[in-house]
C-alpha cells in the first residue's frame, strides 16, 4: 500500500493497469485527457499499447479489435465522445466482447460546457445506442472508488463478456484526494473464460451453463466468425426466430441472473428513517454531508449510494420505499435516475433534487429538500 | 502449384451455408477467389489470418472463409483491424470493404490507416455504387451516371481511392479489376506480402443496381467493358492523356519501403522499459 494524492482520472488509469490493461484506444477531450496522457505514458513500460486514434468511432472499434486479439482494452471520452461511441457500444454488446469504456460526464448537449461537471448522461448510458441489449455502468464517488470501480469494470467486462461503462463526472475525475494504492499483486484480476475444446467442436456463441459463452482470441486456433448482425451459435448471421430468441434471452439472462454480483449499493439507513437520499457519484458526497448534517439534528435520514447505476438495483430500492415515506434524488441533470426511482418507488414517495447548469448539488440544497423546506 | 476449384473449397467454411448473398454474375466472388489463390500461394497459416470486413455487399466476403473473421460496422473496418493488428502483430490482417464502406463513411479511418503505415492490407471492391441498399450513388460514381438517389445524374466528382491512398502514406497501392483475375490475384499477393499499409482497389460492377439504372447490360457485358477500359501501367505510361482518358490503369501504383507502425511501436516500447529501468 502507498498513500498518494491523486485525481479520479490518474485512478481510473492506474486501476486500469493494476486490472491488466494492456490497450487503450482514444481521442482528446476535456475532461477525459488525463486518463490517455497517463496511460500513453504507463501502457508501454508494462508492454501495453496506446494509440490515438483519429476520433472516437475509432478508438472504440480498435479496442474491440485489440480485445478480439486478446488484449484487456480500454477507452476513455466525455459527452461528445461518448455519443460517437454509441454504434460500437451496441457492436460489443451484440458480439459480446469485453471492453470498457470512461465516460468523465460534462455538462450536455452537444459540446456544451467541457469543464462543468454533469450526470447527463445517466439515461444514454442505459440506452444510447439503438436496439433492447444489457449493459453495465458503474460511478464511483471517491478517487479511491475510482481505482476499485475501475478494476470492477475489468473483471465484470471479461467475466461476463460485455462492454462495461465507467461513469465519472467532471468533479470525481479532476477532483484531488487521498488514496492508499494497494500492491498491483494483490488485485483481484478476473480473466475470460478461455475455451479448451478441439477447434472444431468450438462455439463462439453456444449454450453454457452461465450463459457466457467461451471465448477464444483471434490468432489461437479457434478460427470463427464475429458479426454485429444476429448470429446463430457459430458466429454465422442468422435471420432465424428460433435463433434470434434465445440470444435475446441469454444475453440479458447472463446480466440479469448475476444482479448479486453486479449490483454494488452502498446502504446506509434503517427502517425508521422517514426519509432516505439515494444518489450517485459526486452528488453522493453532498447526500452523504446532507444526512451527517440532518442527523446531528435529530432528523431520521438514511442514504443510499448507488455504486452501480445499470442495471438498476430495483430490489434496493423496493425495499427503501416499504418504509421509507420519501426518497430523495439529487442528481446534477434534470431527473434521470429519479426515473428509475419513480417506477419502483412510486411518483408520490420521490423528490428530485436537480441542477443542471454545471454546478455541483450543494449539501445545503439536499438539507433543505430533507427538512421538507 | 494448381490453384483447381479444390484448392478454394479448403478455404470455405464446411459448416456455413451457401449459396452466398451475391447476385448472380456479381464481381465481388471473383475478388474473394483472387484473395484465397493469393492466400494459398503465399502458404500462409489460416490461424495467423484475419479478415476484418465491414458493412455492405463486400462486407459479407469473409463469413465464407476458413480465417479469423470479424464483420464490424459500416466503415469501420480499419478502425478494428488497427486494434487486432496491434494486439497480434504476428498475424496478417486483412481489411476488405466496398467503395462507399471505405472512402464515403470510412474515408477518415482509410486516411488514417494509410499515414500510420499500419501492417494491414486493405482490399477496396469498388463497383461504383451502394449495391446491398438498392443502387444508392457512392463517392465513386462517375458524373453524369444515374442511382437510385442520382434520377437526373450524378453531379459529383468521383473519390480516386488509389491516389488518396497513396498521399495519405500506404506503402503499395495497386489496381486490377475482376476481369483480369490471374492479375488480381498477383497484386493482392504482393499487397498481403508487404509489410506496410497496403492497398489494392479491385474494380468491380453491379449490374443489378448501378447496370440496370445506367443500361450498360448483363454482368457479361459489364466484365468485358472492364476488359474494354482498362489498361495495364506500362501500356498506360505510353498513351497521350487524350488516349488514356477515363481509362482504368491497372498495375502496382506505388510501392515504397518504410517502418511499420507496431515494428515502430514495438521499438517505443524497448525506450519506454529501458526508461523506466534507470
Amino acid at each position: 500500500m502507498t498513500i498518494k494524492l491523486m485525481q479520479g482520472n490518474e485512478a481510473v488509469s492506474w486501476g486500469a493497469l493494476a486490472a491488466g490493461c494492456k490497450f487503450f484506444a482514444g481521442y482528446p477531450i476535456t475532461p477525459s485527457t488525463e486518463i490517455a496522457e497517463m496511460l500513453s505514458r504507463e501502457l508501454p513500460k508494462v508492454g501495453g499499447k496506446f494509440i490515438q486514434m483519429e476520433d472516437e468511432i475509432a478508438s472504440l472499434a480498435a479496442c474491440i479489435g485489440a480485445s478480439v486479439g486478446g488484449l484487456k482494452s480500454m477507452t476513455a471520452t466525455s459527452g461528445p465522445g461518448f455519443s460517437l461511441m454509441q454504434e460500437h457500444i451496441g457492436y460489443a454488446a451484440m458480439t459480446e466482447i469485453p471492453c470498457v469504456i470512461v465516460n468523465v460526464q460534462r455538462l450536455g448537449p452537444s459540446t456544451g460546457a467541457p469543464t462543468a461537471a454533469s450526470q447527463g448522461d445517466v439515461m444514454q448510458a442505459r440506452w444510447g445506442t439503438h436496439g433492447d441489449h444489457p449493459i453495465i455502468v458503474i460511478s464511483p464517488t471517491t478517487v479511491s472508488q475510482s481505482f476499485d470501480l475501475t478494476v470492477k469494470a475489468f473483471n465484470f467486462s471479461e467475466k461476463y463478456r460485455t462492454p462495461v461503462i465507467l461513469l465519472l463526472d467532471e468533479i470525481i475525475g479532476h477532483m484531488r484526494e487521498k488514496i492508499d494504492l494497494p500492491d498491483f499483486e494483490n488485485v483481484e484480476r478476473v480473466e475470460r473464460i478461455a475455451t479448451n475444446v478441439p477447434a472444431e467442436w468450438y462455439k463462439p456463441y453456444g449454450d453454457s451453463l452461465s450463459d457466457v459463452p467461451p471465448m477464444a482470441n483471434f490468432g489461437e486456433g479457434y478460427r470463427y466468425h464475429i458479426t454485429g448482425l444476429f448470429h446463430d451459435p457459430m458466429g454465422y448471421p442468422t435471420q432465424r426466430l428460433d435463433e434470434i430468441d434465445p440470444w435475446i434471452e441469454r444475453v440479458h439472462r447472463k446480466i440479469y441472473r448475476n444482479l448479486n454480483d453486479i449490483s454494488l449499493v452502498e446502504e446506509d439507513w434503517a427502517p425508521t428513517d422517514r426519509t432516505v437520499v439515494l444518489s450517485f457519484g459526486a452528488s453522493a458526497r453532498s447526500a452523504r454531508h446532507a444526512v451527517k448534517l440532518a442527523r446531528q439534528n435529530h432528523l431520521k435520514v438514511g442514504s443510499v449510494t448507488m455504486l452501480t447505476i445499470w442495471p438498476f438495483a430495483e430490489e434496493a430500492v423496493a425495499r427503501i420505499a416499504r418504509t421509507a415515506k420519501r426518497i430523495i434524488v439529487p442528481e446534477m441533470n434534470l431527473g434521470q435516475l429519479a426515473l428509475e426511482v419513480e417506477r419502483v418507488a412510486g411518483r408520490q414517495k420521490v423528490v428530485r433534487v436537480n441542477r443542471a447548469n454545471g454546478e455541483m448539488i450543494t449539501p445545503q440544497m439536499i438539507l433543505e429538500a430533507i427538512e421538507g423546506r | 502449384m494448381p490453384h483447381d476449384e479444390h484448392t478454394a473449397y479448403s478455404y470455405l467454411r464446411p459448416t456455413k451455408k451457401f449459396p452466398n448473398v451475391w447476385c448472380a454474375g456479381c464481381g465481388i466472388g471473383v475478388v474473394m477467389g483472387a484473395l484465397i489463390r493469393a492466400i494459398d500461394r503465399l502458404g500462409l497459416d489460416k490461424d495467423q489470418v484475419a479478415l476484418v470486413s465491414g458493412i455492405g455487399c463486400t462486407g459479407r466476403m469473409p463469413v465464407y472463409m476458413d480465417f479469423n473473421t470479424i464483420h464490424t460496422t459500416h466503415g469501420r473496418a480499419l478502425a478494428f483491424a488497427t486494434g487486432l493488428k496491434i494486439a497480434r502483430p504476428e498475424m496478417k490482417v486483412i481489411a476488405i470493404m466496398g467503395d462507399g464502406d471505405a472512402v464515403a463513411i470510412g474515408g477518415n479511418h482509410f486516411i488514417h490507416a494509410a499515414r500510420r503505415n499500419i501492417g494491414i492490407t486493405a482490399i477496396v471492391v469498388n463497383n461504383e455504387i451502394y449495391g446491398m441498399t438498392g443502387g444508392q450513388y457512392s463517392p465513386t460514381t462517375p458524373v453524369n451516371m444515374r442511382a437510385s438517389t442520382a434520377p437526373y445524374g450524378n453531379i459529383e466528382p468521383p473519390m480516386p481511392v488509389c491516389d488518396l491512398a497513396i498521399a495519405a502514406g500506404a506503402s503499395f497501392v495497386a489496381r486490377g479489376t475482376v476481369y483480369h483475375a490471374v492479375e488480381l490475384d498477383r497484386l493482392l499477393e504482393q499487397a498481403i506480402s508487404k509489410e506496410g499499409f497496403s492497398m489494392v482497389e479491385a474494380v468491380s460492377y453491379c449490374h443489378t443496381g448501378y447496370g440496370r439504372l445506367n443500361k450498360l447490360g448483363s454482368a457479361v457485358d459489364m466484365m468485358r467493358a472492364l476488359k474494354d477500359n482498362s489498361v495495364g501501367l506500362i501500356a498506360a505510361q505510353k498513351l497521350t492523356p487524350e488516349e488514356r482518358g477515363q481509362k482504368i490503369v491497372r498495375g502496382v501504383l506505388h510501392n515504397v519501403d518504410k517502418t511499420e507502425y507496431t515494428r515502430l511501436y514495438a521499438g517505443l516500447i524497448e525506450r519506454a522499459q529501458a526508461q523506466a529501468a534507470k
